[in-house]
């Protein structure tokens, strides 16, 4: 494996953020996936997001698991502080470094096998546990690391690349991820940016456990006919009931949807979102409606897309364990340690 | 029939309860007075992995000597419980006391007649007065506990003043115990009178100790030390640790302007969680750690060995119970250590301290998250189930105010701004300790990838075999750093020149404080080395090749010490002679005595001959 070192040139016609940042300084360092690798086009919508978003990189914290998806944090942010964890466990070092400092924004990209075996338990208690994150499976079916063993989201029936059937029930992370508790659930494409970049924006404003399910074939082991999370079959069974824009506060644009009724939400931090319902019953603030509408959608074999849930009042963790305004990280032995003088009480109390 | 013991401050009375019966706190309370008459004790729980309805029993060594290890033997048997009966009565010293419930009347088959028998029938006392079921098995715990104070001239002041300030916050509770305590005490003092040739009298053996249990001490400990992320699941004998940490935490730690938290802890769904939690808060900057025991530890491998190899600081208190395996979760060992010192795959190793008591596992605990920061890497504190979940008569715990909290090497954004040069596991100090930053810092300098994988100094991937060997040679020189920064190892000059020395550590040392005096009173004379942390340093070694033989005092079954100490110190196996004790009870004065003056006569008879 080689890593290029890309120049740190920057062409003066290049557009720049509110920041003054331009799109290469939300890069990371060159891929080394397979090319065409959905992991990749999923980086690059990250990059994307952040840059809309006019984040200061260095503010995001960026963890991973093991697999091919949980490397490619160091293909975006690169002024951003990474953690590459071990197999399944990134939610829990999620969990801790939020715990520790609650102003940066936490972003944890995780894999369907790093995400659905090893790490079931992790990504099921972190959500319900309310971490304000943005928590993003790579879901292409299988491990790609490992080289093309099913995965726990394989659907039933789909085959494997060496002619095998998956015959056991699959796991769909985004319904679980509502049932535990996420405040934020969207699921998409890699294939489809336009779709990707938005939700990924609203996610990283939305101040709670959020969960973005986004199939990412694998174009190694999982991208052949038979397979239910390859690029062709994706886009022939995509049903996505949404598109959304970001509609910031000094943003005087109006984007053209499709056809349909459209919705403004408000975010949080004034910006809205734009709601186009590609179906127009569909609402996103209905946990259980939308819950049934995914699983009603995938008996018929269709992979429900878009913003699929929302809660406009979500907490997080931190409202949950009432701790002060500022990092804990940041206290020192003065807030900390109780001194001599209590200690003295205690020892007495004990006599 | 042997004469009765007769013995004054120095003697053991044991409780046999039934778990859940609501004794814990009126036996708690009698070694307490015990105390208030300035009077030494030694307190332990022997209980089973049950909530409700198994045995339970609760040891008072009373030593006006003030030998604070298990001395083993009874000479006053509380028999509470029917079902332990038998064993209960076997167990008492020839000579010894048996105070029992005779409301019922019990064969006199059940009885020894080398042991003295004092009735009481307590439930016929109890049912004539209360009707209520709950209120008569409570009151029957006090009024036996006023009772024994009777016969042991315990000053009936002493308890009513206990009794006071355990209810003070329920004052209604007051008049009822103490009229309790009167019952049991009159009706001793009417029908008992000389049946007992066990007395406390009043001493002045206590001074300004404090009662504590090493589980509270430790949570404390980590209030101290600064920790404001603690992540743990439950398991005995660790769980009160992490509940003592929230209790103080409530108590010291709400900010009183806004009743907002200055910590935050979360119970896991499991101590892979947990540790991961740890981590992260450590990787990120705060003061983490989290308690559990043997199965915990053995849970957490994985992440330990990237804590490791990626350098993060963090603090795993391990509280050892009886292993393997499920093993004896309400019994104590010192079982862990290969566990801990050696955790996870790979070349690992990792510091270890062993406090001696509450007092010794307040301090340890605080000076973890100095050295943890210090060193970016885990620190275990090993401390075990006699000392987290007994009351242990102690120093008073002390701090100074004007302590500052050891961060270690972070580089801040002025650092940067300044130039200086950062590389994340580049030693630019010399003591193998690299700088490290934490996320948020800077907006173009400092940030860096930590990963578990094979990196480089500048903590970039590598699979080149010099640029990983490097990395590892490195943490070796680390380890060697840590040497000189953990607690040294306490050392005594036996009054007398001897070639033998003994090395023990952790909850040993009461009792072989007590070994020490008697071997010495039989002019068996011995130096001493009281281990405090792994790795060794150089006056370790030193201590082991300074005499021909050491004993090596350890509870469990495999010599785990000795284990490490050869391998690290390098030192000749055939000087070690191991005393193990791993039955899961507290290893006693008696059981050291035996071992070692048994061994030292021998080998001078050989000599001799
Ligand atoms: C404890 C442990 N077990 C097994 C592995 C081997 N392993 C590495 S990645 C991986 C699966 C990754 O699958 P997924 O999360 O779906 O990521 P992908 O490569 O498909 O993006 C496995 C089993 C490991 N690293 N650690
Ligand atoms: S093996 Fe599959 S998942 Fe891994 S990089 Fe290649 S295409 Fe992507
Ligand atoms: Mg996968």
């Amino acid at each position: 494996m080689t890593y290029i070192v890309k120049p740190k040139l920057r062409h003066p016609a290049l557009p720049v953020n509110k920041l003054g940042f331009t799109h290469r300084d939300y890069e990371g360092t060159v891929s080394t996936l397979c090319a065409g690798c959905g992991h990749d086009s999923i980086s690059a919508a990250i990059i994307q997001a952040c840059f809309e978003l006019a984040i200061e990189p260095h503010r995001v914290a960026k963890l991973s698991g093991i697999g091919c998806s949980s490397k490619t944090p160091t293909y975006f942010l690169g002024q951003s502080h990474g953690f590459n964890s071990v197999h399944g466990r990134m939610p829990s070092v999620l969990t801790g470094a939020n715990m520790a400092n609650k102003d940066l924004i936490y972003l944890g990209v995780s894999g369907d096998g790093d995400s659905a075996s090893i790490g079931l338990g992790q990504f099921v208690h972190c959500i319900r546990r309310g971490v304000n994150m943005v928590y993003i499976c790579e879901n292409n079916g299988v491990y790609g690391l490992t080289k093309g063993q099913f995965s726990a989201t394989a659907d039933k029936g789909s085959k494997s690349k060496g002619g095998a059937s998956n015959m056991d029930t699959p796991l769909d992370l985004a319904s679980m991820a509502m049932m535990v508790g996420a405040s934020f659930v969207g699921r998409s494409f890699s294939g489809d940016k336009e779709q990707m970049v938005p939700l990924i924006m609203a996610a990283m404003r939305h101040p709670g456990p959020c969960f973005i399910d986004i199939v990412s074939p694998c174009v190694a082991f999982n991208n052949h006919a038979g397979s239910t999370k390859a690029y062709d079959f994706v886009r022939a069974h995509n049903e996505a009931v949404n598109r959304l824009d970001i509609m910031e506060p000094r943003d005087p644009i109006t984007v053209e949807y499709a056809p349909g009724t459209t919705e403004e939400v408000a975010l949080h931090d004034g910006s809205s979102l734009r709601l186009a319902k590609l179906d127009a019953d569909y609402d996103p603030s209905d946990r259980i409606m939308a819950m049934a509408y995914l699983q009603a959608k995938a008996a018929r074999n269709e992979l429900v897309t878009g913003l699929i849930y929302m809660d406009r009042h979500a907490t997080d963790m931190h409202a949950n364990l009432n701790t002060v305004d500022v990092p804990l990280n940041g206290l020192s032995e003065k807030d900390l340690c109780p001194g001599t003088k209590a200690l003295d009480a205690f020892n007495a109390s004990h006599r | 029939m042997p004469t009765p013991v007769k013995s004054i401050n120095d003697f053991v009375v044991k409780f046999a309860n039934v778990n859940g019966s609501g004794s814990a706190s009126a036996n708690e309370m009698f070694a307490r007075s015990i105390l208030r008459m300035g009077v030494p004790v030694a307190s332990r729980n022997i209980f089973p992995s049950n909530i409700q309805g198994l045995p339970t029993w609760y040891e008072v060594r009373v030593s006006g000597h003030g030998w604070l290890g298990r001395r083993g033997g009874v000479d006053l048997m509380v028999a509470m419980n029917p079902q332990t009966w038998d064993k209960d009565v076997a167990s008492v010293d020839p000579g010894g006391y048996l105070f029992y419930d005779s409301s019922r009347p019990i064969p006199a088959s059940k009885f020894r007649d080398d042991i003295n028998v004092i009735r009481m029938p307590l439930t016929e006392i109890c049912n004539a007065v209360y009707s209520d079921p709950r209120q008569r098995q409570l009151f029957k715990n006090i009024i036996y506990i006023g009772a024994l104070a009777q016969l042991l001239g315990i000053e009936p002041d002493v308890l009513e003043n206990l009794i006071g300030e355990q209810y003070k916050s329920k004052p209604a509770l007051i008049a009822p115990n103490h009229q309790a305590l009167r019952m049991g005490h009159d009706y001793a003092r009417d029908n008992l009178a000389g049946a007992c040739g066990l007395k406390v009298t009043r001493a002045d053996g206590v001074k300004d100790r404090i009662f504590v249990n090493g589980n509270d001490a430790a949570g404390l400990g980590c209030v101290y030390g600064g920790a404001t992320v603690a992540a743990w699941y439950p398991i005995t004998p660790s769980t009160s640790v992490a509940e003592a940490f929230a209790k103080h935490c409530k108590k010291y730690r709400v900010d009183p302007a806004t009743g907002k938290n200055k910590f935050a802890i979360v119970q896991a769904e499991d101590e892979i969680s947990a540790i991961g939690a740890v981590i992260g808060a450590g990787w990120n900057g705060a003061r983490a750690f989290t308690a559990t025991s043997g199965p915990g530890v053995s849970l957490m491998q994985e992440f330990l060995g990237l804590a490791y190899f990626a350098e993060i600081p963090m603090v795993l208190i391990d509280v050892q119970r009886g292993g393997p395996s499920t093993g004896m979760p309400t019994r104590t060992q010192q079982a862990d250590l290969i566990l801990a010192a050696y955790a996870s795959h790979g070349d690992t190793k990792h510091v270890m301290l062993f406090p001696q008591d509450p007092r010794e596992l307040f301090e340890f605990a605080a000076q973890a998250f100095d050295l943890a920061e210090r060193l970016q890497t885990p620190i275990f504190v090993m401390e075990d189930l006699d000392i987290g979940m007994n009351e242990w008569l102690c120093e008073p715990f002390a701090w100074d105010d004007a302590r500052k909290y050891d961060r270690g090497k972070i580089m801040t954004a002025d650092d940067l701004d300044a130039g200086k040069l950062f590389g994340r596991y580049l030693d630019v100090d010399g003591d193998a300790i690299g700088y490290r930053t934490l996320p948020g810092t800077h907006p173009s300098k400092g940030a860096y990838f930590t990963r578990g994988s094979s990196h480089d100094k500048m903590a970039k991937y590598t699979e080149e075999g010099d640029a990983y060997q490097e990395v590892m040679q490195r943490l070796l020189r680390k380890f060697e750093t840590a040497k000189s920064l953990v607690p040294a190892p306490v050392i005594h000059q036996a009054a007398e020149k001897t070639g033998y020395g003994v090395i023990y550590f952790g909850s040993t040392a009461p009792a072989m404080d007590e070994a020490l005096a008697a071997l010495k009173e039989e002019g068996l004379h011995l130096n001493t080395l009281r281990l405090r942390a792994f790795p060794f340093s150089e006056a370790v070694s030193d201590f082991i090749n300074a005499h021909e033989q050491i004993f090596l005092v350890e509870q469990n079954r495999d010599a785990q010490m000795r284990m490490l100490l050869v391998n690290e110190c390098g030192v000749d196996p055939a000087r070690f002679i191991s005393i193990l004790n791993y039955d899961g009870t507290p290893i006693t004065a008696r059981f050291i005595i035996s071992q070692i003056a048994g061994r030292m006569t021998m080998t001078s008879r050989e000599a001799a001959e």
